[in-house]
């Protein structure tokens, strides 16, 4: 109970920090609608959120982060530009590891600002790392913008890069539709069979279900087209593994990524922000020649992180999780703003675990 | 105190699990009326038979509640996250023999493979507004294979029977369940997705990593495993 009273002052007192840095403190109810979760994050929510129900007002899920929360306020309410602060309980399903903790507070700040993207993203990041000063901790910093520039910039097709973009959170399948696309992996044998086939529903039998014949076909047609698709070059293929392995600190990684560009010119607009940002936060007094920029971080959250990717990391603490993630979400601003839309960028702390670290450093 | 053997109380299950038993000179009956939920254990001393429902003996091996317990492997693995932690896998009886497995309507040619199954929900999701439904009682399991192989844009509906009836009564448009022979899936015009295997599973007797087991148990214990040869 000693622990939970302090880490409650823990979070007041960074929760006044980011009120002194200019934010509005806001609050969200706990229990939130699943559906609108379930929409923007699919099943995996159901691995991570606690899930309860009652009659009227259907399955509602214990709060597993502010940040939809806080953006649907913003989208409804707020005004331009806005900057928000709050402190609480998250609550997360842990079904591997009991060391994790299932509840925990956390403390945020949301910036939704349409000036300058790259000073937003230096000034979140200097915020949370400012209020972890003194904490052994290492940075990781990343940007799914240019990853996201890359796969939209490819000289193949609409539908191609649709997929690898709805993929860009999850490595493996991602890797897969790239081997396929550059011709690199066999079409598999009931592939085959089904392109060659003069009247593939032939032997169909009956169609059952929601899923119509007539969509049937017309995936038919989308797998032939895709077939007779030109695979992607050697050269795009060669710029997106060389993307994908950048790992440097952040001056360094500009260079490679500067080099990748000759051959993906698509992502210049997103490594000339990134470079924007490097001179943001060099001013706001970061240490960018020592920051560690790793092109493929933040792919495997959950998140609708979608630019700027950065977290804290209690150094040599693998066991960890980490103590403070942040980046940027326009798009979720767009999926939760009907029409309407935000760049926004923001991040999160734990105090708890700020604590613990406080205590075994003393 | 005895050493709590935990055994499915009714059906094929029960009686192979018996016939299993009776070959290591282990000679386990129901006692009292048909209805009544007691054994006996003869041939061996300070074991003691506990009749239960298949789908709760995971859950009193991890209480510590019985010592051993038979069930399937699919109901271990989805019912005790960490389920290596809690029970440990003694021997595999040899039926029961079943696979949990994904299941599309047969008509959909264009389907054979998980990256099918994801190319087609990311499709129907678009066409309907609403993720592909798949019906399933095996949530974690499926779930976690569905994360693990990146397949996105479904969502599972829970179906604890006639499950195979989903997509026709369309409350699914796929399903995830047990099957051991196929034929179900047949005559409700399903296939298996050729790489659609999410878990084989088949009778187990299984050990609590977790009860206590002091004194004359111990050699209770010690002389069980040496009978079923472990």
């Amino acid at each position: 109970m000693e622990d939970r009273a302090r880490t409650l002052t823990r979070a007041a007192e960074l929760r006044a920090y980011f009120e002194a840095a200019g934010a509005r403190p806001v609050e969200t109810p706990v229990l939130q609608p699943a559906e609108l979760l379930l929409d923007l994050y699919g099943e995996d929510i159901r691995g991570r959120a606690y899930v309860t129900s009652d009659a009227l007002r259907g399955e509602q899920m214990l709060r597993p982060d502010f940040t939809v929360p806080v953006v649907q306020m913003h989208m409804r309410e707020g005004a331009e530009p806005a900057r928000y602060t709050y402190a609480g309980e998250v609550f997360r399903r842990q079904e591997h590891d009991p060391d994790r903790a299932n509840e925990f507070v956390q403390v945020g700040y949301e910036v939704f600002d349409r000036a300058d993207a790259a000073a937003a993203d230096a000034e979140v990041f200097t915020r949370i790392a400012g209020a972890l000063s003194g904490l052994p901790l290492r940075a990781a910093t990343g940007d799914i913008g240019i990853l996201k520039a890359a796969v939209a910039g490819l000289q193949t097709t609409a539908a191609r890069k649709a997929a690898l973009m709805r993929h860009i959170w999850r490595p493996r399948r991602f890797r897969a539709l790239l081997d396929r696309y550059a011709g690199r992996a066999a079409v598999p044998p009931a592939r085959a069979a089904l392109l060659a086939a003069a009247d593939p529903m032939a032997e169909a039998g009956p169609v059952i279900g929601r899923r119509s014949g007539a969509e049937i076909v017309r995936r038919i047609e989308a797998l032939r087209a895709d077939a007779a698709a030109a695979p992607v070059s050697d050269h795009e293929l060669l710029g997106l593994e060389t993307l994908l392995a950048v790992r440097e600190t952040l001056p360094f990684a500009l260079e490679r990524l500067r080099d990748v560009a000759v051959d993906l010119p698509q992502i210049t607009p997103a490594v000339d922000l990134l470079e924007a940002r490097m001179g943001a936060l060099a001013d706001r007094g970061v240490d960018v020649d020592s920051l560690e920029f790793e092109a493929s971080y933040g792919r495997t959250s959950m998140e609708y992180y979608d630019g700027f990717v950065f977290g804290f990391y209690a150094e040599g603490r693998a066991d960890l999780p980490p103590v403070a993630t942040g980046g940027r979400y326009d798009a979720l601003t767009r999926a939760l703003g009907d029409g309407a839309e935000i760049p926004a960028v923001g991040g999160v702390l734990r105090p708890g675990l700020m604590l613990a670290l406080q205590e075994t450093g003393q | 105190m005895t050493l709590k053997l935990g055994v499915p109380s009714k059906g094929r299950l029960m009686d192979k699990t018996f016939d299993w038993f009776d070959r290591h000179g282990i000679r386990l009956t129901r006692t009292g009326s048909d209805r009544e939920y007691a054994g006996s254990v003869e041939g061996i001393a300070g074991v003691a038979l506990v009749l239960l429902s298949a789908g709760e003996i995971p859950r009193e091996l991890a209480a510590g509640r019985i010592h051993f317990g038979v069930t399937g492997t699919d109901l271990v693995h989805e019912k005790l996250p960490r389920w290596e932690q809690q029970v440990e896998e003694i021997a595999p009886l040899g039926f029961g023999q079943a696979d949990l497995i994904i299941a599309v309507p047969r008509a959909w040619v264009d389907v054979d493979t998980l990256d099918d199954l994801d190319a087609a929900a990311a499709a129907f999701r678009a066409e309907h507004g609403f993720r592909l439904r798949i019906a399933t009682k095996y949530h974690r399991l499926v779930r976690e294979f569905l994360t693990d192989t990146g397949v996105a844009d479904y969502q599972l509906v829970d179906s604890q029977g006639a499950t195979e009836g989903t997509v026709k009564n369309e409350t699914a448009e796929a399903i995830a369940d047990i099957t051991s022979t196929g034929e179900t899936l047949r005559a409700n015009h399903l296939k298996i997705l050729s790489d659609g295997l999410v878990l084989r599973s088949q009778a187990t007797l299984w050990r609590s990593r977790v009860a206590a087991c002091e004194g004359p148990d111990q050699a209770a214990l010690a002389e069980l495993l040496r009978r079923i040869d472990h």
